[in-house]
């Protein structure tokens, strides 16, 4: 049952992963991913019928908060390792015509 | 005894008798990092200037009696995928290698309230995704022990730092054994505690369900006293546990007699290295000679736990990674057209192969047709594994086990079979994917002469049993630095 990963494949991931893969990378990309598929198939072995799927150790329910404002204005620190920026905002280029 | 050979608590009770001027032992370990690290490069970057500065300031509070704290004025050494304020904070990637966090993680704002000085910071595999330090942009750091070796990872530059006497105790963070493993590989003791128990906030995410900050030093007591100071309730990461105590220290002098140790026979299979078997099965002999019952048991499931954290850790990161996209830190490609291919560009050029990797493949497994036979599967086997360590500990207070299956590999030979490498990771993930805590221990030198580890697992919030068992087994050896430091 061994994994094929074909090019549609590879390439629907690259846009989910936000990826742009050389023809080169893309080749060892679709036979590391399925190397890696067929791997992880062996947990198909497992009966899980049943089983409550456990995302974390605790039974942890959401943790609320009032919503209140600790902090002060902390916009300078939030800027300052942007790539480019202006006196107030983060700049990326233009995305409306 | 060179001053940097000391433990970070033996250290810190001749800074308070005035013994030891703490800049005294902020320069002992800056003149071993001159020394060593163009070899071992531990280090991504070194804060000599800062760590001086600091070195003065604690001096002074020390000398008025403000610092009782028993690490105050010890230097240490912080894995770089957690923050430090003006620190620059790299995650060994280059996709944050002009990263100046604004603020400190909470465990570092817990040391440094101890009067902790940070000497600089250690080096990783890139975003903590490796197990030999080889992932790193910045280089691989060398096994302290024999340079010709890795040191192990993720958080290997932690733990050769501490071998080489580059500082008195470090911390570092384990995913999957990140922090067990390398301890291993180069002759120190590491622990990664229960899931919850150091806050994660500022702490740069991989897989947040398995991370974890930890202490790494040379001896259990020094673990336990780190462990007690980095420890805490944190509002800041939603997924902190209030813990009933964190008292880690008082356990230590605790008698082991009676103590049930589970040594699982289905550790012990093919794949495992014969030194390093004999090795840990010393220490259970050891243990039993001190008063602790040990018995052989089958844990079951052991082979499904390496792809359950894999599916698992790589859907975390690929839903954790998405924030580095070259518009509020990090990297940005020179060269794009328009927002979508700048992304894309940054990212790709940004992250290393082993990122990307499993990037792509926590993608997938997310993805829609994918998702229930895939992730969905994991957390179910998930479940599974944590019902056999349940019905382990509901017979035994300690697992004790391997950490690794062999001693440090060579370097250049971990990284062209991926699979191959994460099977390396076999004794280790489950104490993630279970969320309980985990110590490695230094027991024994193989015929190549390095270090091999063994790892002791409790049950949720027993730190305690880890602790102290660990504690009397290192009672029977003498800690033993590499040569390098010597």
């Amino acid at each position: 049952m061994a994994n094929i990963i074909d090019d549609a494949t590879i390439e629907y991931v690259s846009i989910l992963a936000k990826l742009e893969l050389s023809d080169e990378a893309r080749q060892k990309a679709k036979k590391d991913m399925a190397n890696m598929l067929d791997y992880v198939d062996k947990l198909n072995e497992l009966d899980t019928e049943g089983v409550e799927p456990m995302a974390h150790v605790f039974d942890m329910e959401n943790v609320f908060r009032e919503d209140v404002v600790t902090n002060e204005d902390e916009s300078e620190k939030t800027l300052m390792n942007a790539p480019e920026r202006t006196e107030n905002g983060f700049v990326v280029p233009k995305t409306v015509g | 005894m060179s001053l940097s050979e000391l433990t970070a608590l033996e250290l810190g009770r001749k800074i308070q008798s005035k013994e030891v001027g703490v800049k005294e032992a902020v320069s002992a370990v800056l003149d071993n990092i001159s020394k060593y690290d163009k070899d071992i490069n531990a280090f991504i970057t070194v804060d000599k200037e800062g760590a001086l500065k600091r070195a003065d300031e604690i001096q002074d509070k020390i000398d008025s009696g403000n610092f009782k704290n028993p690490l105050a004025g010890v230097p240490v050494a912080i894995k770089d995928n957690i923050c430090t304020e003006k620190l620059l904070t790299t995650c060994g990637s280059k996709m944050l290698n002009n990263f100046v966090p604004t603020y400190s993680a909470q465990a570092v704002e817990n040391l440094q309230n101890a009067g902790a000085i940070i000497i600089g910071k250690t080096n990783m595999d890139e975003f903590a995704m490796g197990s030999t330090t080889e992932t790193s942009y910045y280089g691989a750091t060398k096994n302290p022990w024999n340079t010709e070796h890795v040191s192990g990872g993720s958080s290997g530059g932690s733990c050769a730092a501490v071998a080489a006497g580059e500082c008195y105790y470090a911390l570092g963070s384990d995913t999957g054994g990140s922090i067990r493993q390398p301890s291993s590989f180069c002759g120190v003791t590491g622990i990664k505690p229960t899931y919850g128990t150091v806050s994660r906030y500022g702490l740069v995410a991989y897989g947040s369900s398995l991370d974890q900050i930890g202490p790494v030093g040379k001896t259990v007591e020094d673990c336990a006293a780190i462990l007690e100071t980095i420890a805490s309730y944190d509002v800041k990461d939603s997924t902190s546990v209030k813990r009933e105590s964190y008292d880690f220290t008082s356990c230590l002098n605790e008698s082991i007699k009676g103590l049930k140790i589970g040594v699982p026979r289905d550790y012990f299979a093919e794949g495992l290295d014969g030194e390093v078997s004999k090795a840990v099965l010393e220490c259970a002999k050891v243990l039993e000679s001190l008063g602790a019952t040990v018995e052989e048991f089958d844990l079951g499931l052991v082979e499904y736990a390496i792809p359950a954290y894999y599916i698992i850790a790589s859907a975390e990161a690929s839903s954790n990674l998405a924030r580095f996209d070259g518009v509020k830190y990090g990297y940005r490609s020179e060269e794009f057209n328009g927002l979508h291919n700048m992304y894309k560009k940054s990212r790709s050029e940004g992250f290393g192969e082993e990122v990307k990797r499993r990037i792509m493949l926590g993608s997938f497994v997310l993805s829609s047709g994918y998702y229930d036979a895939y992730y969905i599967k994991a957390l179910k086997t998930k479940k599974l594994i944590k019902r056999a360590f349940d019905k382990a500990f509901s017979k035994y207070d300690v697992i004790l086990s391997p950490v690794a299956p062999t001693t440090a590999p060579k370097l250049a030979q971990s990284l062209s079979d991926p699979i191959k490498m994460y099977l390396g990771d076999i004794y280790t993930i489950s104490a993630n994917l279970v969320g309980i805590p985990a110590i490695s221990v230094p027991c024994g030198i193989d015929s190549k002469g390095l270090p091999i580890g063994v790892q002791m697992m409790g049950n949720h919030f027993r730190e305690d049993n880890i602790l102290k068992a660990a504690y009397a087994l290192e009672q029977t050896k003498v800690y033993q630095m590499p040569s390098i430091s010597k």
